[in-house]
């Protein structure tokens, strides 16, 4: 459905977008995740032809972005970051002009307002709407044409939990049947709706996988943490070591009681073996807690943003 | 095939009725929404209603001390009266919509960019044309007190509409360089005076340099329509000024993607 070659962009000096290559099937819901200011909405713009790009190719659907950028647009929907929609108009009539720009019926006007919740609204100035409703304005206008193809920058920024819920369930849904791409820089987010995650870091992608796999794929060791009591971390550190498949301990923080970090062999389940150690020695234990590889750790780790853990 | 003889003109201008339609179908829907913001807002009525006490000021104060029923005092400001009123009318046009990131919607929607820039060209003679029909009554008070000859008022009015086309693809063209409105505004303003005044400042150079100037300026052909001479040379004249301001935004905006 989409293909993007070795697409790079140059802002004067800097380099907004590096070499970038990938293939999105139809039907997939792909999320683009990247820090800020790592180059998904320039590449978003790229897609819906907002922006040339410095070189590489586009090809959406049967229609290559140099060639024919009005076919390309024609089967796109896109929401812009923050939606900047005119702000001098009431509701009613910027759907209509932008029905009448893509030309659809206008029946079109009342059922894509019933999907959006949007028909309380419909004869307010679209610059006295709140900040959600004015991102609703912005899906309206993505969907009124019922694109094969959904592009959203950041969708669910500005919204209040009970909406973006509403919103991951309504892009869930267009997601069976079209694709959709969205950017953002929430994890949760990409874990709650997506299918597939890009991640980009300085213009490039630093990984391209199936959600539940990126999640699997990284890393060897798991991490076990514990909190004791009645025990001082060196002792506690030289008993753990003699446990077979424990590779390291370091001290963990807690003001009372004796916290250990355990780092062991992820294939090795040594949980049980800890507990028949502290117990035999009469150290009772208080917590122990192993770390399941969030999204956040794969993207912190590929990105480098936060601190070494 | 005889038939086909007959049938064939008649085909081909509805063709041609067609494409102009499809050509501009986009345009015009752009046209409807510009002046729909125009509308909505103060900013028309304040802009018209400046347009009419300048020029009704200008017009009155002279036309009992000539005693003459015709609108030439009227016909003879306009250009410089449009140099400042157009612009601050089309200054909104792109900057406004680069400023608040609108442009990036209206570019990702499945519309050329010339459609855009005609849509918006287009808005602009439809409001000039609305800014000159309250001054229509001017005929009115004209003919009550004289006999006014009809030519120069027709090919003042159609000449005043061209104008505002012109003028408004040189503020097009200002609007698409700048985000900010008072920089558009100022630029376009300085172009459209320039254009006005080109032949009246360069009154030292050798005649046939001074002719090349006249030729440039805009004053000097509406002058002629003004005459109620509907030359095709001064129509070509208004018609380049408005196709160079649109290619050339066309242009600039591509080259800013």
């Amino acid at each position: 459905m989409i293909s993007v070659t070795d697409l790079s962009k140059n802002y004067g000096e800097v380099r907004a977008v590096n070499n970038i290559s990938f293939t999105i099937k139809t039907g997939e819901i792909t999320g683009l995740l990247g820090p800020n200011g790592a180059g998904k909405s320039t590449t978003l713009r790229m897609l819906t032809c907002y922006l040339k790009p410095t070189s590489g190719r586009i090809c959406v659907g049967d229609y290559y972005a140099d060639e024919d950028p009005d076919g390309v647009r024609s089967i796109i929907g896109y929401l812009p970051e923050s939606a900047p929609i005119y702000g001098d108009m009431i509701v009613y009539d910027y759907l209509d002009y932008i029905r009448s720009i893509r030309g659809i019926e206008k029946s079109r006007i009342k059922e894509i307002a019933d999907i959006c919740g949007l028909n309380e609204m419909m004869h307010k100035n679209v610059s006295d709407l709140s900040k959600g409703y004015k991102q609703r304005v912005g899906l309206a206008h993505a969907m009124i044409s019922d694109p094969d193809i959904l592009i959203l920058d950041e969708p669910t920024s500005g919204l209040d939990p009970n909406q973006i819920i509403e919103i991951r369930k309504l892009i869930k849904e267009i997601g069976k049947e079209k694709t959709v791409i969205l950017s953002t820089h929430i994890l949760s987010e990409v874990e709650a709706t997506c299918d597939r995650v890009i991640i980009i870091d300085k213009g490039e992608i630093v990984a391209d996988n199936r959600t539940a796999e990126l999640k699997a794929s990284q890393g060897t060791a798991s991490k076990i943490s514990i909190k004791a009591a009645n025990v001082d971390f060196d002792s506690l550190s030289s008993a753990l070591r003699n446990i077979k498949g424990v590779k390291d301990v370091a001290r963990g923080d807690d003001k009372e009681l004796t916290s250990a970090v355990i780092l062991a062999a992820a294939d090795e389940e040594i949980r049980p073996e800890i507990f028949k150690m502290l117990s035999d020695k009469g150290w009772p234990l208080y917590e122990m807690v192993k770390e399941t590889r969030s999204l956040e750790n794969v993207f912190r780790e590929l990105t480098k943003g936060g601190n070494d853990e | 095939m005889s038939n086909n003889n007959e049938t064939m003109p008649a085909n081909i201008n509805k063709k041609f009725i067609h494409v102009i339609k499809s050509v501009f179908q986009k345009a015009f829907i752009i046209m409807k929404k510009e002046l729909m913001s125009y509308y909505s807002t103060p900013i028309a009525y304040i802009v018209i209603t400046v347009f009419l006490v300048v020029t009704g000021w200008f017009f009155f104060s002279t036309f009992f001390i000539f005693n003459q029923a015709e609108l030439r005092e009227f016909f003879k400001l306009l250009p410089i009266i449009f140099s400042f009123i157009i612009p601050a009318v089309t200054m909104r046009l792109f900057a406004e919509e680069k400023h608040t990131g609108s442009f990036e919607i209206i570019m990702t929607l499945p519309v050329s960019l010339t459609d855009v820039v005609v849509g918006k060209l287009f808005a602009g003679i439809v409001f000039t044309a609305s800014m000159l029909a309250p001054t229509l009554i001017y005929i009115v008070s004209i003919a009550i007190v004289g006999s006014p000859d009809a030519g120069p008022m027709v090919g003042g009015y159609f000449g005043a509409v061209l104008l505002g086309g012109a003028f408004s693809s040189i503020g097009i063209l200002a609007s698409s360089i700048t985000k900010n409105q008072i920089i558009a505004f100022i630029i376009g303003m300085i172009f459209c005076l320039i254009l006005t005044l080109i032949d009246k400042f360069l009154f030292f150079l050798p005649a046939s340099l001074l002719n090349f100037a006249e030729y440039l300026s805009a004053d000097y052909h509406f002058k002629n329509f003004a005459k109620g001479i509907i030359d095709l040379r001064d129509l070509i004249y208004f018609v380049s000024v408005m196709a160079i301001g649109v290619l050339g935004t066309v242009q600039i905006l591509e080259e800013r993607r």
